[in-house]
């Protein structure tokens, strides 16, 4: 059963087996509205908790997309630079943006579980 | 009382007297000396009048300027080294260049209203990426030096920052070369020679292809493309595109970034500019191009309409992490050359393009059958001479039969033949170098392209004859909303009058005609008008020097920045990168402290919208010996007056920081403060907003830069004069639309830009009083009084009513005005600034127009119509939907179409709200060839 966390910054998180998915809240799609790009990491990209990692782009605003754990890339959701409007269909879930290596499990302790990011976004 | 007709100030200022009473009697004041000594700090009021020229009439200014500028020498240039003489199409001069309906537009971000100019721009860039073979281009940069540094930091930011080093495959010419070298080192990169292809490797960011180099000549760079794609780094390739129409795209022999100057299709040299310069891009670069880009989109009934793309890659959005901090282009001299080639279409440039190079090339013959040594086997337009010692001699007797031709060095010398190159003076030319000019002579080009494949669009077409042409112009001038139809309320952008008088000096071709590299003795008259101006201007704004070479606010920005970090570095101070700006700062301010290589930290704001002082001075002391600059916009970009701005001043000084003052907001101070005196150590002027130069539906804007004495080593120079650090590619900018600034203040006068300045404030201060029962005014200064813009808040109606700000500023075409800017600087607002021009009926017109919009936006919220289609959400109704068989709304046509009543001066626009979502998801930035059309 894969575990979900999520950032202030409203990325989730959910690791299954080892490997993690990253995407953005439903909260944060809403937020910027109809989203007409996104700009993925490459896979084999080491990053780092807190780093930028992606951008989601509206007509609007530009929003970097932040590694919520250390971790390598291993995989990205590519259909999304074709159809980027996924973003708002289905945030958390087949518009999740990278999967990746978990280094340091202790990381999760400083993430929200879904009440506690209902709680911060409300 | 005797009428005097010929005071310019009251032609400028709107309001007559007695509408100035009214105003002033609408706000409880007795006088406006009550008004602007409540609003203007008295720790920063000037207690003096300028000390100006007495003001001159128009026609006595007109006839000063015009004894001023005969003063310069017009000779036939064969200079070339980037400017080429050429022929502006009369009926492109009149119709457009000319014409205030093009002139007077703003940059078109509202795009229902700005349909034309944005199709004639997408022509531009159609004509672009047909001459380039690259499928992406933009809608103008600022010349082609500054387009080379650009395209080098597409590269550097291609590769991440990972890649440093740019290598060159052939010689700039020497200010292109100049201004890259400017723009490298604060980012890090450094630009070095080739030799022969063995310095490109994997630091190489991209190969710089000069195409031709400075000296007229097409290398082969057959083995130097390949290296760089084997290194995998990007190959620019920099341009004339004249050539282009004859010999093979760049894009099509590897090029991934094309750019050069557009000049030569129909602008004039203008002693340095405006021109517009071209930058086209491969696919994969699409979201690294810097400037504004026009896309093809859909309205809300599916018709087509054009937009600006991808306006995330903005400074005004990404701010420092914008890709670069150009905002105003050059729009109006991109749809000029845009004009030229559907005038010319392929044939007719193909004609021109074989006509130049005929001349070289029976130049070349002649010379060499003369045994004059020619530089390089393949050329378009120009011939390298050897002459060795006999280069200085032989330009001076060129000089004395009425030419000019570049000297290179003592011993080599070149001419650039163009348009207006004719047998004559061919035949002169010749005669000179005692060259037996040849008849007829090879063709000397590189590998040629096939032109029956080159600009087979419709629109290249279609207009051969002057009547088609001028009627061109019209249908899409008539799509636009410029100041000659109505006011353009755009807080921070100033749209003032740009007068008659003041823009015809700029036609003339004692102002057109000159070279910018011409001799010295060849342009007293500028050297005059300039140095008129740098006086003025400092004596306006208390600087000690003004440097006209920026030749764009942003650019302003820069070179300003630039000269704070070589001071610091020259008194051992290098260590000082970071720079404050607060968080109310136009987007422009952190993108062109990145480019300077300083580090951005933001001052936070109070509610009451003034810089956070604690936290400035909190921040001042953090950084101590790291602190560069304040970067501050005064009155702020809140529209206030802020009281503290000497302290802010003294603060950073006591840091050891220098104080960056933002102009855009000048036009609330000329004639009562000068930054000079309360703290700046430099400044930028936008002359095309407080001092008339015209925005031209996107540029050309000047942004010269005033500094105090210890700042003045380090103003830009030039390669000309013998100096280095250019930001821009002529010694002085855009010279030729300085003469609109010189006009402006010979005709204003001391008292008159007072009186101009205090009107602005009165009239900003009466549409506060009377829209502030309807929407509430975010920010005043001290004594409840605004500067010279207000922001209106129109939040409470996206509650009320579901009414965006967006709503209002599209209902706003419906009444026939442009939206004043909205969600800047405060998302979900609208700033609105009046100028002193706009006469009282219009303000009052505009100030109906919003209380009757306000009502809409209440029987929406009142439920007497409906949310999701009422007049605000519809908005803007077009003709088509007047003749539309089916109404399928709850209000009538008239309330749609006529909100204020049946007027037959309506303005129509031309297409319902742009979709801006389609338009960034499918980006279509050029016309596609005819045979893509058909398949």
């Amino acid at each position: 059963m894969a575990k979900k966390y999520f950032t202030e910054d409203h990325e989730w998180i959910s690791i299954d087996g080892g490997v993690a998915t990253v995407g953005i809240t439903g909260h944060a799609q809403e937020q910027l509205g109809d989203i007409v790009f996104v700009e993925l990491p490459s896979v084999g990209a080491s990053l780092t908790k807190g780093g930028a990692a992606a951008v989601i782009e509206s007509v609007k605003a530009a929003s970097d997309v932040y590694a919520p754990i250390d971790g390598e890339v291993s995989e990205v959701n590519s259909a999304l630079e074709g159809d980027p409007a996924m973003v708002n269909a289905d945030a958390e879930g087949g518009a999740w943006l990278w999967k990746m290596t978990v280094t340091d499990e202790n990381q999760f302790n400083g993430l929200m579980d879904a009440d506690a990011y209902q709680a911060h976004i409300a | 009382m005797p009428v005097a007709v010929d005071v310019f100030a009251d032609r400028h200022i709107g309001p007559g007297r007695d509408d100035e009473r009214r105003m002033l009697a609408a706000l409880g004041l007795p006088s406006r000396e009550t008004l602007i000594s409540a609003t203007v700090p008295d720790s920063i009021r000037l207690s003096e009048e300028l000390d100006l020229p007495a003001p001159a009439s128009e026609h006595l200014a007109l006839s000063e300027l015009a004894a001023m500028m005969g003063e310069n020498r017009i000779a036939r240039s064969f200079i070339g080294q980037g400017y080429h003489g050429c022929h502006v199409p009369p009926v492109v001069q009149r119709n457009l260049f000319e014409n205030p309906a093009w002139y007077t537009a703003y940059t078109p971000y509202q795009a229902e209203i700005s349909q034309g100019r944005l199709e004639l721009l997408f022509h531009f860039q159609t004509l672009v990426t047909e001459l380039t073979g690259l499928p992406i281009a933009s809608a103008s940069l600022l010349d082609e030096a500054t387009a080379v540094a650009e395209a080098n930091g597409v590269a550097f930011r291609h590769h991440r920052g990972q890649r440093s080093e740019i290598v060159l495959a052939g010689e700039l010419h020497p200010q292109v070369l100049d201004v890259a070298m400017t723009r490298a080192e604060p980012i890090g990169l450094t630009i070095v020679p080739a030799e022969e292809g063995a310095s490109i490797g994997d630091k190489t960011a991209a190969v710089v292809i000069p195409w031709p180099d400075t000296y007229g000549v097409y290398g082969d760079h057959t083995d130097t493309v390949a290296a760089a794609k084997a290194a995998g780094a990007l190959v620019i390739a920099v341009a004339d595109p004249l050539a282009l129409t004859l010999i093979e795209a760049p894009g099509h022999w590897g090029a991934d970034i094309v750019v050069g100057s557009m000049q030569r299709y129909g602008v004039p040299m203008g002693f340095g500019g405006p021109h517009a310069a071209y930058m086209a891009v491969s696919e994969a670069l699409t979201r690294l191009m810097p400037g504004r880009i026009v896309g093809q989109s859909v309205d809300s009934r599916g018709r087509p309409g054009y937009r600006l793309a991808l306006q995330t890659r903005e400074q005004h959005i990404r701010r420092d992490k914008a890709t670069s901090n150009i905002c105003t282009a050059q729009a109006l001299l991109a749809n000029m050359s845009a004009s030229y080639a559907i005038w010319h279409g392929p044939e007719g440039l193909r004609a021109i393009a074989a006509r130049v190079h005929a001349f070289a090339a029976r130049f070349s013959a002649g010379a060499k059958a003369t045994g004059l040594g020619a530089r390089g086997e393949r050329f378009f337009d120009a011939v390298t001479l050897s002459l060795p010692g006999k280069a200085r001699k032989m330009a001076a007797a060129a000089e004395k039969a009425g030419m000019l031709v570049r000297k290179i060095d003592d011993d080599a010398i070149s001419v650039a033949f163009d348009e207006t190159t004719d047998e004559r003076a061919f035949a002169q030319l010749c005669a000179v170098f005692g060259i037996e000019p040849a008849s007829e002579a090879e063709a000397a080009l590189p590998a040629l392209r096939d032109g029956a494949h080159l600009m087979t669009q419709p629109v290249f077409h279609e207009c051969r004859s002057e009547t088609e042409m001028m009627r061109f112009l019209r249908r899409l001038a008539d799509k636009d909303l410029a100041l000659d139809r109505a006011m353009i309320p755009l807080g921070s952008c100033t749209m003032k009058l740009n007068a008659a008088a003041e823009l015809m000096p700029v036609s003339w071709p004692s102002v057109a005609d000159l070279h910018p590299f011409a001799p010295k003795e060849h342009a007293p008259g500028y050297a005059a008008m300039i140095g008129d101006l740098d006086r003025w201007l400092c004596e306006i704004t208390g600087f000690d020097k003004v440097s006209m070479q920026p030749n764009a606010g942003s650019q302003g920005e820069y070179a300003g920045l630039l000269a704070i970090r070589r001071y610091h570095q020259s008194r051992g101070e290098g260590g000082r990168n970071v720079c404050l700006i607060p968080s109310s700062a136009h987007g422009t301010n952190p993108a062109s402290a990145h480019m300077a290589g300083l580090e951005v930290v933001v001052v936070k704001c109070t509610n009451n919208g003034d810089i956070d002082i604690a936290d400035l001075e909190a921040k001042a002391a953090e950084y101590g010996d790291r602190l560069a600059a304040l970067m501050v916009t005064y009155p702020s970009t809140h529209g206030v007056f802020e009281q503290g701005v000497r302290l802010m001043c003294d603060t950073i000084h006591q840091h050891g920081g220098q104080v960056y003052l933002d102009g855009a907001n000048l036009n609330a101070m000329v004639g009562l403060a000068r930054p000079g005196d309360f703290g700046a150590d430099v400044c930028h002027m936008n002359l095309h907003k407080t001092f008339c130069i015209p925005h031209g539906g996107g540029g050309p804007g000047i942004g010269p830069i005033g500094v105090r004495s210890h700042l003045v080593p380090f103003l830009p120079g030039h390669v000309f004069e013998g100096t280095d650090h250019a930001v821009s590619a002529a010694p002085e900018g855009s010279a030729s639309i300085l003469p609109i600034t010189w006009m402006y203040i010979r005709m204003m006068g001391a008292a008159g830009l007072r009186r101009a300045t205090e009107m602005a404030i009165l009239n900003a201060n009466y549409i506060a009083k009377r829209l502030e029962p309807h929407f509430p005014v975010l920010y005043k200064g001290r004594s409840g009084r605004v500067a010279h813009e207000c922001i209106l808040d129109t939040r409470p109606l996206k509650d009320s009513a579901g009414v965006s700000v967006e709503d209002i500023a599209k209902r706003l075409i419906d009444y026939g005005f442009h939206a004043p800017t909205i969600s800047w600087p405060v998302a979900g607002t609208m700033m609105v600034e009046p100028t002193e021009s706009e006469p009282l009926a219009e303000i009052d017109r505009f100030c109906d127009a919003m209380i009757a919009i306000a009502d809409e936006a209440r029987r929406i919220a009142d439920g007497a119509l409906p949310r999701d289609n009422n007049p605000l959400i519809n908005a803007p109704h077009t003709a088509d939907d007047l003749a539309a068989e089916n109404w399928p709304h709850p209000y009538s046509r008239m309330e749609a179409l006529f909100p204020a009543g049946a007027d037959a001066a309506k303005y129509w626009p031309p297409v319902s709200r742009i979709d801006n979502v389609a338009g960034d998801r499918n980006l279509v930035c050029a016309c596609p060839p005819i045979e893509a059309l058909a398949s």
